[in-house]
């Protein structure tokens, strides 16, 4: 068991580690370094920078040493929680990301709940009662889940909700409570704005996991030792419960530590389309203005983030899995 | 009765007894697919998809790129098949523009009077068919039209290009570029999978750990954050191929896994040892032996990934990071429809939804069949 968790957070370390180096290439992507763009931009405004500040500047961000130099320097100061200046801003960008990281924690981790909670009961329903109008219903929607993009999907409903009830269903909070220090009010204001994003984002990953939970069940109730439990004489209930869908359970598990990442993913672009204050819309708008500081950091932190669930999903599985707890010992 | 089917039956099983032994597995396949109506019907509007985008130009009716002020925001017009005195002859109703005194927006009714006869193979824009052949004849289109008279099937957008013609045009961008990326992640997937499986150990870990690595990051950032940095000087097939290999470069893992287990598989089987042990040579026994015996769980497995490749296209490019206009793709068509307001006043613009969808549910069932059907243990 030991060995097990060991043996992820190394996996851990060894993602976060990738996804540090990735955001550290899309940091330095755009042509020219990150002081060029500081003295363009400061000069856009009227002030100038003399040749001696912009030096200055380069050995501050240490800009004239090899590039893994840079990478070190950058790595060390972004693990005290430094993430450097947004240009767009002017702030640093840790307060400029501020409480949109924990909006799209919350969003992402609403969703995974909806997720499982739909397409457990779903998948098993849709097994036990295979080829019933139920299972048709819900095989049907399944597939249209997996086929339309969410953000399509949000946009679909946005426009519905508009026609349909003349209310614009975007943004996580009403507009009373938008800049208004945290409150019950609050808080409860974006409880009441939660489900729908939620939902949607939930969607597409709910369709996949049926189908997994679906097909991993029927394997599972062909099985002799199905047959064995009903001729003893146990309720249908118990039968299906107890044995087949414990044993069915396990692959499904192990596809969570990649629903995560995705539900992450599509919490950036259904964010922009429905204007909800999560990382998302900073994200493109931090691109498309070549705020590099601000987007590498989203981008490492979007990356630490699913790091973390995935280990948290793994321990799941480990819990879930007797197999894997005892294997390793 | 009973009888004679008692009779019959052992005649018949016996000659399909006879064909099934002599089938070619090719021939297998395609019988197990054909049961799959879901899966044929699916076939069947994913050739026709491509029809349209090999076709185009010709299906387009008003050139896709030009703009006009006058004809902004046009809503979709019905193609009427009879006169009012119900002779055959299929036309459109011209317009007639009105400012609607609130709002000030020009909105366009039908004008029952002006009655536009639709010609087949009609003289339009210029185009090459198949980028060979120069040609100005289109499947349908209204000759000697006024300056903002047309055809325009799905409306017009703000700048007043016709929504049908941008449509045809973007389905063959958006295609294509499954298609590419698509063919780049299967290169890469078959040969890291197959390296993978072949050489084993350090290797094998390797690159497992990287495809674990690939597939626990949040793509869509990442891609985001890639796509930014294509120069946006770069030309409009520039920047769609550095999209393709964007796209192709975070897909191929699912690919990879694929081929190295079926290597895995394959590799302690009966005849792939036969083959060893009979002097084969190792590429002999990977292309000639064991590549045909999994090839077809690829095409599944390709297939399975295509609608993936469309959606991250889409998804890039209705954020501004993808393609960028004058490229017209279906995430660039979307574009449009971003917010409330514009979806407000043109809910036409959403048409661009409905072939993302239909395609990436037809590529998912066509996908399950092929899979179903490539499996020679599945019933």
């Amino acid at each position: 068991m030991i060995n097990f968790i060991l043996q992820r957070l190394g996996f851990a370390a060894l993602t976060l580690f990738v996804s540090s180096i990735l955001a550290f290439v899309i940091i330095q992507l755009p042509p020219g370094d990150f002081v060029d763009t500081y003295i363009a931009n400061l000069s856009a405004t009227g002030s100038a920078v003399s040749l001696q500040e912009a030096e200055a500047l380069r050995i501050l961000y240490g800009l004239d040493q090899p590039i893994w130099v840079q990478y070190f320097k950058w790595i060390s100061r972004v693990i005290v929680g430094d993430f450097g200046e947004s240009m767009e801003w002017r702030r640093p960008v840790s307060e400029v990301i501020g409480d949109r990281l924990w909006m799209t924690v919350l969003i992402s981790f609403f969703a995974l709940i909806i997720t499982w909670g739909i397409a457990l009961p779903i998948g098993i329903l849709s097994a036990v009662r295979q080829y019933s109008i139920a299972d048709y219903v819900f095989t049907f929607i399944s597939f249209v889940g997996l086929a339309v993009p969410n953000f399509l999907l949000a946009l679909v409903i946005m426009y519905l909700s508009f026609r349909w009830f003349g209310t614009n269903v975007g943004g996580l909070f009403s507009p009373e409570f938008e800049l208004a220090p945290w409150s019950l009010a609050k808080l409860w204001d974006l409880i009441k704005h939660l489900p729908l994003p939620g939902l949607i984002l939930a969607l597409a990953g709910t369709a996949q996991l049926v189908r997994i939970m679906r097909a991993n069940l029927l394997d599972e109730l062909r099985k002799p030792y199905v047959v064995t439990a009903r001729a003893k004489g146990l309720p249908e209930r118990r039968v299906v419960l107890k044995y087949p869908v414990r044993a069915a359970l396990n692959p499904f598990a192990s596809t969570i530590a990649y629903l995560f990442p995705y539900l992450v993913s599509g919490s950036v672009i259904v964010s922009i389309v429905l204007s909800l204050p999560t990382v998302g819309p900073l994200l493109v708008k931090s691109l498309i203005a070549q705020d590099m500081f601000l987007a590498g950091t989203i981008i490492l932190l979007l990356g630490a983030l699913t790091v973390v669930g995935t280990f948290i999903s793994d321990l799941v599985l480990m819990w879930v899995d007797p197999r894997i707890r005892h294997q390793m010992d | 009765m009973s009888v004679s089917t008692a009779q019959a039956a052992p005649v018949a099983t016996a000659a399909t007894e006879d064909a099934l032994a002599q089938a070619s597995q090719a021939r297998l396949i395609w019988w197990r697919f054909r049961k799959h109506k879901l899966a044929v019907a699916s076939l069947v509007i994913v050739v026709l998809f491509y029809l349209v985008a090999a076709f185009a130009d010709f299906l387009a009716t008003t050139d896709p790129h030009a703009s006009d002020a006058r004809r902004s925001y046009i809503p979709p017009q019905a193609i009427h098949f009879f006169e009012p005195d119900g002779t055959f002859r299929p036309h459109v109703l011209g317009l007639r523009g009105q400012r609607d005194m609130q709002t000030f927006q020009l909105v366009y009714r039908p004008d029952p009077d002006r009655r536009l006869p639709i010609t087949f193979f009609a003289r339009g824009y210029e185009y090459r068919l198949f980028g060979l052949f120069a040609t100005d004849r289109h499947l349908i289109g209204i000759e000697n039209a006024g300056p903002s008279d047309g055809i325009f099937l799905l409306g017009t957008d703000v700048q007043g290009r016709d929504l049908w013609s941008r449509l045809m045009v973007a389905t063959r961008v958006s295609l294509t570029i499954g298609l590419i990326g698509v063919t780049i992640s299967l290169f890469l997937g078959v040969l890291l999978g197959g390296i993978s499986a072949i050489y084993g150990g350090v290797v094998d870990l390797l690159i497992q750990r990287l495809i674990e690595v690939i597939r626990s990051l949040p793509t869509i950032p990442l891609w985001m954050g890639l796509a930014a940095a294509v120069p946006s000087t770069w030309s409009v097939t520039q920047t769609y191929f550095a999209i393709t290999v964007l796209i192709a470069f975070l897909a191929w893992t699912d690919l990879a896994r694929v081929v190295r287990g079926k290597f895995l598989s394959l590799k302690t089987e009966d005849f792939v040892l036969a083959a060893e042990l009979a002097g084969a040579g190792q590429l002999r026994i990977i292309f000639k032996h064991m590549l045909p015996s999994f090839a077809s769980h690829v095409i599944a497995a390709t297939t399975l990934a295509l609608p993936a490749m469309i959606i991250s296209e889409t998804s890039l490019s209705f954020l501004g990071l993808g393609l960028r206009p004058p490229a017209i793709s279906w995430g660039i068509l979307l574009q449009d429809a971003q917010n409330i307001q514009t979806l407000a006043l043109a809910p036409w613009l959403l048409a661009a939804a409905v072939p993302v969808i239909v395609v990436i549910l037809a590529f998912n069932f066509l996908g399950d069949g092929l899979r179903d059907a490539a499996d020679p243990y599945g019933q």
